[in-house]
């Protein structure tokens, strides 16, 4: 079938089959390998993307579900903000789930311009990490919050 | 110090956060063969039939192979030292299956979907045996596990497979039966842990292909590159030189990848097709078919005058290894190495059992590391000896407990797989851990108890820990630095970065040597060709033994860039020095930069490359210690525990990198929390896993694990790199023993394996 989509701003046409989930057409067709699979049954977020500004797992997804909408990944994020703010609080170890920890987060302050600790903690309950015990990724999550907010003032 | 200290940001933080391609998954060849295994749906069988031609005439199917087309020698897939202490009981593939989940056949295909309706039309005929299930019920059971001939260990083990024995172990110290005599007051329990699963984001996943040399190349997720060349050339007998291994970046190991998982399974189809081949393994086969933690039980007596001088601890273990004996003897014998220590007072000590086999998926490396096992029992023990005695429990520890500058026979006499290394504790700030935790957690105004309302109540409990810093005499490090002609250094280590930051805190070492900025060391760790020998990573091994390999050959390369320096100033070594930037007269005006020099060398005068290496191999394992502080809300209607705070001061020595450093106790007190109260193991009746899924084993989430203080106390070590013991392990060490502690402090009831679910806590609170 036929998808036409918008991947990172980009306006894409594939044939994909039906049953292929969008995880696999996203890292496989399209070469989108910050999207991971840690459990491809919806349950650790390492395959987290944004879907029309809503984070959701790429793994419980079919890629023909991706028609029509607008779609975000680590790649197609246009300021590095919540990279920088991840790097500064140390808030990573192996890497593998950060991707999807950095697409909730973007989720949630796009939402939420200055969310609290309990907001932050229910905004990434779908993300695991077995690394990092959590308490920095809260951390940058904070300072994502702060950077953006300064860049707002001084505009 | 300028760079070691400093909260330098993991070197590969940003690539990592971008999700740039630098996993196995993202680097094996486009055009890989996809490989899966066709795996057993029985505890144990043989196979007595395989029919694969129905399956082979899937299009798209290049090869299918069974035992009988792979080479049969007896190998262990744990990667220790060479010989290892775990026996050589696996095969590639085997006539026998062992466990649900273990490998009957191997597919490979050019996509998933021809691979997968290939395993479904494979038909395989079984006889099927009696399966062992119940380890208590494991030795002299009618059914023997591994009844092959060519199954054996490499020394002496206490090995026996008639009566399913992977490994035994035996040792006293004075007599616990006299001294007990002698007690005032004796306790004994007995104690069980569960087979805690890793869950390292990253599946298993390794890719091969062959090179234009004719080599087999191996790119892998492991932790043990360089063993894992010595395993594979030992399996299929081919050369090690034919063989080279690469670990890129890898998402998590926790001792999972301290072992062959993929790489003999991708190996056998490219050393028979000679093309490409990868194998990703689900999520299910990393729960079902790798590894998990071994489970244990523990009997414990301890024995102490009415005073509160502890004088005997008798431990006797039971250790399931599950289907393969991996890690079987030295695991067993940490559970006593890394606590008894702790307690060296004693007039008597005896650690003492058996590890066996049972047709359950198979147990190997886990941080801690049998640690965590002993700790849990001793630590739950020493609580109940000290109310028994009437005594505060941490007044009771303090009066017992190891110090700054004393030893324990146990040193000598454990270490793992055979004798330890006789050395004297030369830092332990484990008292000023417990005195700092009390205050964090405000401990005597919080214990024993706080009625929080009708149904609910907060309790405080703790317990104390000790891990090691590599393996004494055995775990080896190699580094070779290089000098480029801008000045900057290439690091070449064998040492394994499994997200952990250790390329950075070897960069740090480096840097510290020779003055230079951190980001100057370029570092490249990890490849069997390009990179000089390391155990890998495991034991907690890498920022101390790693560690001063590096420091070693920094120094060496200061050393050549002075005596270089002084040629080409035309002055004398001794009248020279380097400050990280100039080589300069002492007591002059003469100086070179070390880019300037840097680039005659390769380039017009005296020309050579700078290179220095070194090794290190520890003579001791200074022991890391913590002391561990857990508040709980249990809520006596549904027998729910909430941790309320955990606090969790560490003596590390100096730490390299405090924010790396911190993040490691962090995600160690994590997985400990996980252990504690949630990461529950079920199988079916007839040997299947359940909880081979993250929605049926629960790992922590971050709304689970309330309120986490990790504080580092001031201590230096004087045999490590700049003062630095390990990190690794020593967070994961406390929490099942303190949240137990705080558990009965809080309502009275004392669970005794774990996890600690609420049903266990309802249940023991109705019996009450």
């Amino acid at each position: 079938m036929i998808v036409k989509f918008k991947l990172n701003g980009k306006e894409i046409v594939k044939d994909v089959p039906v049953y292929k989930r969008a995880l696999d057409f996203l890292r496989d067709d399209l070469g989108i390998l910050s999207v991971k699979e840690g459990c491809g049954e919806g349950e650790c977020g390492a395959c987290t993307i944004l879907v029309d500004g809503k984070n959701v797992h790429s793994c419980l997804m079919l890629a023909v579900e991706l028609d029509g909408k607008e779609v975000i990944t680590v790649e197609g994020l246009e300021d590095k903000i919540i990279q920088n703010a991840y790097v500064e609080a140390g808030a990573i170890q192996c890497g593998f789930c950060t991707p999807g920890f950095i697409i909730s987060t973007k989720a949630l302050l796009e939402q939420n311009k200055n969310p609290s600790s309990e907001e932050i903690k229910e905004a990434l309950e779908g993300n695991l990490c077995r690394c990092t015990g959590y308490l920095k990724i809260e951390d940058a999550v904070k300072l994502a919050a702060k950077m953006y907010n300064k860049g707002s003032d001084e505009r | 110090m300028k760079e070691v200290t400093r909260k330098i940001p993991k070197k590969d933080a940003l690539g990592l956060l971008l999700g740039k391609p630098v996993y196995t998954d993202d680097l094996a060849p486009k055009n890989s063969l996809i490989v899966k295994l066709l795996r057993s749906p029985h505890a144990f069988a043989k196979i007595k039939n395989i029919d694969i031609s129905e399956a082979s005439k899937i299009e798209g199917v290049e090869c299918i192979l069974t035992y009988k087309d792979v080479p049969r020698n007896p190998i262990t897939r744990a990667g220790q030292g060479y010989p290892e202490p775990s026996p050589h009981d696996w095969y590639i593939l085997d006539e026998y299956v062992r466990y649900v989940g273990d490998e009957v056949a191997i597919v490979a295909g050019k996509d998933e979907k021809c691979v997968n309706e290939a395993l479904k039309k494979i038909k395989v005929e079984y006889e099927i045996f009696e399966p062992v299930l119940d380890f208590e019920k494991a030795e002299g059971h009618p059914s023997i596990i591994h009844p092959e001939k060519e199954t054996h260990p490499m020394f002496e083990i206490g090995f026996d497979a008639q009566k399913n024995i992977a490994a035994s172990y035996e040792m006293e110290i004075g007599s616990v039966e006299e001294e007990l005599k002698k007690c005032d007051v004796v306790i004994s329990e007995r104690f069980y842990t569960q087979a805690q699963a890793h869950v390292a984001f990253e599946p298993h996943t390794a890719a091969s292909y062959i090179d234009m040399h004719g080599r087999l190349i191996i790119i892998s997720s492991t932790q043990v590159p360089f063993h894992v060349r010595r395993i594979i050339a030992e399996a299929f007998d081919i050369p090690i030189k034919n063989i080279r291994v690469i670990k890129p970046r890898i998402g998590g190991g926790f001792g999972g990848k301290q072992a062959v998982h993929g790489e003999p399974f991708v190996a056998a189809v490219t050393l028979k097709t000679g093309k490409p081949a990868k194998i990703v393994y689900t999520r299910q086969e990393v729960f079902e078919a790798t590894y998990s933690r071994h489970p244990m039980r523990y009997d414990i007596t301890l024995g102490a005058s009415k005073d509160g001088k502890l004088k005997v601890i008798d431990m006797k273990g039971l250790s399931d290894t599950g289907a393969y004996g991996e890690h079987a003897l030295t695991t067993f014998m940490v559970a006593g190495s890394k606590t008894l220590p702790l307690y060296n007072k004693v007039d008597a000590v005896r650690f003492s059992g058996k590890v066996v086999y049972t047709n359950k998926v198979p147990a190997g490396a886990y941080r801690g590391y049998g640690a965590i096992q002993g700790n849990f029992a001793l630590e739950s023990a020493i609580d109940m000896l000290a109310e028994k005695l009437g005594m505060d429990p941490i007044e009771f520890r303090k009066k017992n407990m190891i110090r700054e500058g004393e030893t324990s026979p146990i040193f000598k006499i454990m270490g793992e797989g055979r004798e330890g290394v006789d050395m004297i504790v030369r830092s332990c700030k484990l008292n000023e851990c417990v005195e700092e935790g009390m205050k964090l957690i405000n401990w005597k105004e919080k214990f024993p108890r706080k009625k929080i309302s009708e149904t609910k109540y907060r309790g405080v409990g703790m317990a104390i820990a000790m891990q090691g810093s590599g393996i004494a005499n055995i775990d080896m490090g190699a580094a070779v630095l290089k000098l480029n002609d801008d000045g900057s250094f290439n690091l070449l280590i064998g040492a394994t970065d499994l997200g952990t930051g250790s390329d950075t805190i070897l960069a740090q070492i480096a840097a510290e040597v020779l003055n230079v900025p951190t980001e100057d060391i370029i570092v490249y760790s990890s490849d069997t060709d390009l990179t000089p020998f390391d155990v890998g990573a495991y034991a907690s091994s890498t920022t101390y033994v790693s560690g001063n390999a590096v420091k070693r050959a920094a120094e060496k390369m200061r050393k050549l860039i002075i005596k270089e320096g002084a040629l080409k100033l035309g002055l004398d070594e001794s009248n020279v020095d380097f400050d990280g930037k100039y080589i300069y007269e002492k007591n002059g005006s003469k100086k070179v930069s070390l880019k300037e020099l840097a680039t005659v060398l390769l380039y017009t005068e005296n020309q050579k490359q700078l290179i220095a290496d070194a090794s290190y191999v520890g003579e001791e394992s200074p022991p890391p210690f913590m002391a561990g502080f857990a508040e709980v809300e249990v809520d006596i209607e549904t027998g729910k525990v909430k941790l309320i705070n955990y606090i969790a001061v560490v003596d590390c020595g100096v730490t390299i990198n405090p924010n790396l450093a911190r993040i490691q106790v962090e995600g160690g007190l994590v997985q400990g929390i996980g252990m504690a109260l949630f990461e529950d193991v079920k199988y079916s009746p007839n040997g299947k896993l359940l909880t081979n899924n993250l929605m049926h084993y629960k790992i922590p989430s971050r709304a689970d694990i309330g309120n986490i203080i990790v504080k580092f106390v001031e201590s230096y070590e004087p045999t490590g790199p700049f003062g630095a013991k390990s990190v690794a392990e020593i967070g994961i060490d406390t929490p099942p023993a303190a949240i137990a502690n705080a558990i009965y402090n809080a309502v009275g009831v004392r669970i005794k394996t774990l996890p600690i679910t609420p049903e266990k806590v309802l249940m023991s609170l109705n019996n009450k």
